[in-house]
């Protein structure tokens, strides 16, 4: 793959690639990362480029320290990320836990594979519960963002470091080994998104002024809850303003499918058959997974007759759609352990014994 | 005419409290890290990566700008701040659990890429937070609550030498241990830390000093027989001395 970066015509390029281009022309000042399949051509792409640009790279000696050293770059104010999967990014859940405490805006991309333990390298969605329900200690959130095609993975990449920037919180791009991996065409625009300015926080040194701390220690319980209600107000004011999603004829529909990422490309075509059998399916994809498209699902709860989730897991984001529809209707799940995602033709025949 | 002979320095925070049990050596050693941060003229150029344990509170006593890190992240999180900011005079202020068992592969990491920071580990032979666990610097025969009997070698092995390894690691420009159990050791023991930032402002690489420090609470001492310990026992297993300088030599 050549180091390519900015173009106005479009390339063809693997999602791994459109990823680590979108972060480079994001601005993204440090970048620090260990191997792991189905990922790895990231940290592969940014050892190259970041030298060559002269910004920060180190090839951490860990997880763990990978995802410290962007703490501490991000404590600097300045752009920074890691990239990871699965069983790799399970090591990293102390250090987003502290990342979020510490309100830094850290930009984990996070490409699923097979779990769990070792599991496997093909796509996976096992890491909703994972990266949603929160694999370290305590109360936190992180904005997740989940591409379907590889286009998305390079524009959500730009909008996971305006958002984590904008609100101070780690920020996950969800994709999985399909869309790492698979080449598609992309249009690799300029960072459309204002910059932020981190100069009230950061830490640059005391220079005429006193020393700020960066820390997620609170002795004292009162103190806590305080911390924690603020904490929470934002995680509201997240919800509030950047739940983002996509759905197509649920003006009429009778059955409801919900999926995200890869996964939600074979659910519209599989919708499309359904059509043509004259079954009335809708389709809704949260392009945020938090904040969720709860409000909108409990609208189309009014109307429509059944949900159907469709999933690479043993079923996970089914118990979101569940809370968000509070039992107005009912919520199957069609879901694969794990692999490339079901056919719509697997889909569809899910559905007509659903149905 | 009366001569000022001591005072607080400059880099302490108006309203610090000293919380440090009486005859603990980390009251001394953040001393000595604000009188080099001073000397050298690098107070408001300095981001500290505080770690987890007693140490996490140099961050209520200097008024510098600091990073709280994990336990056992601190090389870590310094190692990202100075990736992103090269301009900035970054260190570490750790406990020997923090840097030397949990941490331990973030810390010799750091020192073979080199990484230009500076890092101070306080060797108290113990976990000190949490009540006088074992750590990786227990001395063998140490009774801690964790080896209650002393630390044998068929269930606890080797307490670790903390310099000698980091010495050994080739982007280390200066690797030092120092004890505080006297005045002159003191004084050594700043030279040592004013060494371990000099070395980062000239670019050689990692500059380490291990400091044996008293945990009278823990140990069940007085303060004065807490130093006899560091004087007679882990002076003879510790031995302080400088085991890496790049500089020698050079003008």
């Amino acid at each position: 793959m050549a180091l390519e970066t900015i173009t106005e015509k479009k390339v063809l390029i693997k999602g791994n690639y459109a990823i680590a281009n979108a972060a480079v022309m994001a601005g993204c000042q440090c970048y620090f990362g260990y191997p792991i399949t189905p990922q790895s051509e990231i940290g592969e792409f940014m050892s190259g480029k970041m030298q060559e640009l002269g910004r920060g790279y180190v090839s951490a000696e860990s997880e763990l320290a990978a995802i410290n050293m962007v703490i501490g770059a991000c404590s600097t104010g300045v752009k920074a990320m890691t990239s990871s999967s699965s069983c790799a990014v399970a090591l990293m859940q102390e250090g987003l836990s502290y990342a979020c405490t510490d309100e830094l805006p850290v930009v984990l991309i996070s490409v699923m594979r097979g779990g769990p333990g070792l599991g496997n390298i093909y796509p996976s969605q096992g890491d909703y519960n994972q990266t949603l329900k929160g694999g370290g200690n305590g109360d936190y959130k992180m904005i997740v963002l989940a591409p379907s095609n590889v286009q998305e993975c390079f524009d959500l990449t730009y909008k996971a470091f305006y958002l984590a920037h904008k609100y101070k919180n780690p920020t996950v791009l969800l994709a999985d080994g399909f869309l790492g991996q698979m080449m598609e065409p992309v249009e690799m625009k300029e960072y459309p998104y204002p910059e932020i300015d981190n100069s009230a926080w950061c830490l640059t040194g005391a220079k005429g002024r006193d020393g700020r701390v960066i820390r997620s220690y609170g002795p004292l319980a009162e103190d806590r809850c305080e911390f924690l209600e603020n904490l929470f107000g934002k995680y509201k004011q997240i919800e509030e303003n950047e739940v983002e999603w996509e759905e197509h004829n649920t003006e009429d529909a009778d059955i409801l499918l919900v999926s995200f990422g890869s996964t939600s490309r074979n659910v519209r075509t599989a919708a499309k058959i359904c059509a043509e059998k004259g079954l009335k399916v809708g389709t809704l994809r949260p392009i945020t997974l938090f904040p969720f498209p709860n409000k909108r699902l409990a609208e189309l709860a009014q109307k429509v007759k059944k949900i159907i989730t469709v999933e690479v897991n043993m079923g996970q984001m089914v118990n979101d759609v569940k809370l968000a529809v509070n039992g107005k209707v009912p919520v199957e799940l069609i879901h694969k352990g794990v692999g490339t995602p079901p056919s719509p033709e697997e889909i569809v025949s899910q559905i007509e014994e659903l149905v | 005419m009366a001569t000022q002979v001591f005072k607080i320095p400059e880099t302490f925070r108006k309203d610090f409290k000293y919380t440090f049990c009486p005859g603990c050596d980390h009251g001394v050693a953040i001393r000595l890290v604000a009188e080099v941060l001073e000397e050298l003229g690098l107070r408001e150029n300095a981001i500290v990566a505080a770690s987890i344990g007693c140490s996490v509170t140099i961050y209520d006593f200097l008024n510098i700008d600091a990073l709280e890190a994990p336990h056992g992240r601190a090389m870590a999180e310094a190692t990202g701040i100075k990736r992103a900011r090269p301009d900035k005079f970054v260190f570490t202020y750790q406990g020997d659990g923090d840097f030397a068992s949990i941490g331990l592969a973030e810390s010799l990491h750091a020192a073979l890429r080199g990484e230009k920071i500076s890092a101070i580990c306080i060797n108290n032979t113990t976990f000190g937070m949490t009540g006088g666990q074992l750590g990786p610097t227990t001395m063998v025969g140490q009774v801690t609550t964790t080896s209650p009997t002393g630390r044998n070698l068929e269930y606890y092995g080797y307490p670790i030498k903390i310099a000698e390894h980091i010495a050994l690691c080739e982007g280390t420009a200066f690797s030092a241990r120092v004890s505080l159990d006297s005045v002159a050791n003191i004084r050594k023991a700043k030279q040592a830390i004013k060494k371990a930032f000099e070395v980062q402002i000239h670019g050689l690489g990692l500059g380490f000093v291990e400091i044996l420090s008293s945990c009278p609470t823990n140990w069940k001492m007085t303060p004065a027989q807490a130093h006899e310990r560091v004087r007679n026992e882990m002076c003879n297993i510790f031995k302080p001395g400088i085991y890496k300088d790049v500089t020698e030599g050079l003008k």
